[in-house]
């Protein structure tokens, strides 16, 4: 079985700064990380490969400092990794960055399962692995938390909105994985030493592949960001209760009920 | 499996070392440190003797990250408000074998893991090794995790004064308090031209300090300074005996030290950038561990190479030269055939060598010496009362030396006897 895990390399949740002239998300000169549903979803992955026979590659798309979350995947345990690196595609949105994945899972080939995060922490569109499965043409099962191998097929649990729901479908097919549903393991010694003798990362270029330049890069990406604002929070009143422990309590608990912050 | 023909565990002085001759001897060789990058974990007062450095890289003053060269040795012993102190200054203090330098071991201990990834070894960072792969006793490699383990025909453990992996190698027992002392050390950040000034040196000069008395609240135990380029390390070791019996928190006896008039002067104005605690072997040859074992050898802390006899501390430079001793080691014993107990042995051999064995058998006496309450507490304030007798011209009569002497010692709770005892072994021991 092979199995492919998308991941997106990001800022780290924790070092996140917003450019205060152009109002855009700071990329470079921050600690990045895999983004963290990616994590998620090579996890459900190498547990997988725990269970059955499993080649876990991991694809990325973007500039070649992703390989540091590539190296680290591989650490992690996966087999091998793939990154599409190509100056072409810069500026690609949700929708070139879907085809030209797909693309490359194409070429990568001989895929059973493809896994991805439920949405990336820099963006939070989810649109990419819809969008793969969708190119693809296979069936998808979003917003999963479980993933088991049984009898040649997939089984996974959905998170819904009113609760939980088993799916099951028929291989090669997609999974987008839940943030948070698991603990991404360590890497290991082993897989450290792995990555050090090197081999463990191939770069295709767009022409590697067969993508074709006119549906990638910042022109044939259809989203336009019109405006980006800043959440103010409103000054906080700053009132003191002060006295009597009973009465004070009484009279902020008025004052709440009064602002409708909390019920009578 | 991953296998390499030797490991070293813990990318410290002593582990690059070790790394750096056995890459150079033709062992393939797997460098492996728990921090993110190597000195992030390590800490030591601030100063190293060059050396087993010059053995180990004749060319190392090219590149070799220097803070300052030691020029001014320094001890000061302390009471509640007075010091007493004696400066020695020579050129030639740092210069050839007898060089000693100022370092930051975040720098130190990089530079020395890239010789060794430089002359072959492999570095992995962010893995802890805390187990060792046995069979039968003989060790076959490391175990991080049941189903992560790499074999090795070799393992050298450099992994420092905690020596987990030494203890679960069966070399060594379970630290007891009365073995190790608390370092800790505060860096200090002053504008390199201000060091220079305040303590008259040149742009690549540097002093050094030991003080004892009252730098550690009359608990066993010393304080030290170290000049940077344009940070001074301040800090203390201390009994970690005597802080758990006196109910003592060590940021209590470092804030009295900082705050002594005699400590003050160096470091005013200064702006404390980072605080790190640590723990220090303190018996030396008295606490060492079996040193090697079937397929395992133990370098630096871990194996307890430490000497304070009280006027100099030494660390770094017996880490370094263990280091390559255990290289050199793990070389003849595959020249003899196998890494058995019986062929590590040479081990001794090449300790022995480089005088890192025989120093530490020299200096055996000094620690329990060192550990002497009255050496911390009565005899610092005695001099200092008869420095005060002999300085102080207030028209009452002023006193002969020796007769001050006479008097302060006649004064003293301590019997003459035990005075004189102490004297004699402080004189053997040191």
């Amino acid at each position: 079985m092979r199995i492919i895990v998308c991941i997106k390399q990001v800022p780290k949740a924790q070092e996140l700064q917003v450019d205060p002239v152009t109002q855009t998300l700071k990329r470079v000169g921050v600690p990045s990380e895999i983004n963290p549903p990616d994590a998620n979803a090579l996890e459900i992955a190498l547990t997988l490969k725990d269970r059955h026979p499993a080649e876990v590659v991991v694809l990325s798309m973007g500039p070649t400092s992703f390989d540091e979350s590539l190296e680290r995947a591989v650490a992690m345990g996966a087999d091998r990794s793939v990154l599409l690196t190509d100056r072409i595609l810069g500026g690609s949105d949700t929708v070139p960055t879907a085809y030209a994945l797909s693309e490359t899972i194409q070429k990568i080939g001989g895929y059973d399962l493809i896994l991805t995060g439920e949405e990336t922490t820099d963006a939070s569109t989810g649109h990419v692995g819809p969008g793969i499965a969708g190119h693809l043409d296979l069936p998808q099962i979003t917003y999963v938390s479980e993933v088991r191998i049984v009898d040649n097929t997939v089984r996974a649990r959905r998170t819904a909105e009113d609760g939980t729901e088993w799916w099951q479908t028929n291989m090669p097919s997609l999974c987008t994985v839940n943030f948070g549903c698991n603990k991404p393991r360590s890497p290991t010694l082993t897989g450290k030493i792995r990555v050090k003798r090197g081999g463990v990362i191939v770069h295709w270029s767009c022409a590697d592949v067969g993508i074709d330049p006119k549906k990638v890069g910042l022109l044939n990406s259809p989203t336009i960001v019109a405006k980006v604002d800043t959440i103010r929070l409103p000054p906080r009143a700053g009132r003191i209760f002060s006295g009597d422990a009973k009465e004070s309590v009484r009279a902020l608990l008025d004052a709440l009920i009064r602002d409708r912050v909390v019920a009578p | 499996m991953e296998r390499f023909d030797a490991i070293v565990v813990g990318a410290g002085p002593a582990g690059s070392s070790a790394a750096l001759t056995l890459a150079r001897k033709g062992f393939s060789t797997l460098l492996v440190e728990r921090g993110r990058s190597p000195g992030v974990k390590g800490m030591f007062g601030g100063r190293i003797y060059s050396w087993a450095l010059q053995d180990l890289l004749p060319d190392w003053a090219k590149d070799c990250p220097v803070e300052r060269y030691v020029v001014r040795e320094n001890m000061v012993f302390l009471t509640e408000d007075a010091s007493l102190g004696i400066s020695f200054d020579s050129t030639k203090l740092g210069q050839g074998r007898a060089a000693s330098f100022t370092a930051v071991r975040a720098k130190f201990d990089g530079w020395l893991a890239k010789k060794a990834q430089d002359a072959g070894a492999t570095l992995v960072t962010g893995i802890r090794v805390d187990d060792l792969w046995k069979e039968d006793g003989h060790v076959r490699g490391v175990m991080v995790a049941p189903n992560d383990r790499v074999g090795a025909d070799v393992v050298v453990i450099a992994e420092g004064a905690t020596s987990i992996l030494t203890r679960a190698a069966g070399l060594k027992a379970d630290l007891e308090p009365r073995e190790v002392s608390v370092g800790v050390k505060e860096t200090i950040e002053l504008p390199a031209e201000t060091i220079q000034e305040r303590f008259g040196l040149g742009e690549k000069e540097g002093a050094a300090f030991v003080f004892a008395g009252q730098s550690s609240l009359g608990l066993r135990g010393g304080g030290f300074l170290y000049t940077n380029q344009s940070t001074i390390s301040l800090g203390l070791v201390v009994s970690s005996e005597d802080l758990s019996r006196k109910k003592v928190e060590i940021q209590e006896v470092q804030n009295r030290f900082r705050l002594h008039p005699a400590v003050q002067r160096w470091i005013r104005g200064g702006k404390v950038v980072e605080y790190s605690a640590h723990l220090v072997p303190e018996l030396g040859a008295g606490m060492m561990p079996r040193l090697w074992g079937d397929g395992v050898l133990v370098a630096g802390d871990a194996a307890g190479f430490l000497i304070n006899n009280g006027y100099t501390f030494r660390g770094v430079d017996l880490a370094i030269a263990s280091g390559i001793a255990a290289g050199e080691a793990a070389n003849a014993a595959r020249s003899a055939g196998s890494m058995r107990a019986a062929n590590l042995a040479a081990y001794d051999r090449f300790l022995r060598a480089s005088n890192v064995l025989t120093d530490l058998e020299r200096f055996r006496r000094a620690p329990l010496y060192m550990k002497n309450e009255r050496l911390f507490d009565v005899y610092p304030r005695m001099l200092m009362e008869i420095a005060e007798r002999l300085y102080t011209v207030d028209g009452s009569g002023q006193q002969r030396l020796v007769d001050a002497v006479l008097e302060q010692a006649a004064s003293a709770d301590v019997p003459k006897l035990k005075m004189l005892l102490d004297l004699l072994q402080g004189a053997r021991s040191m």
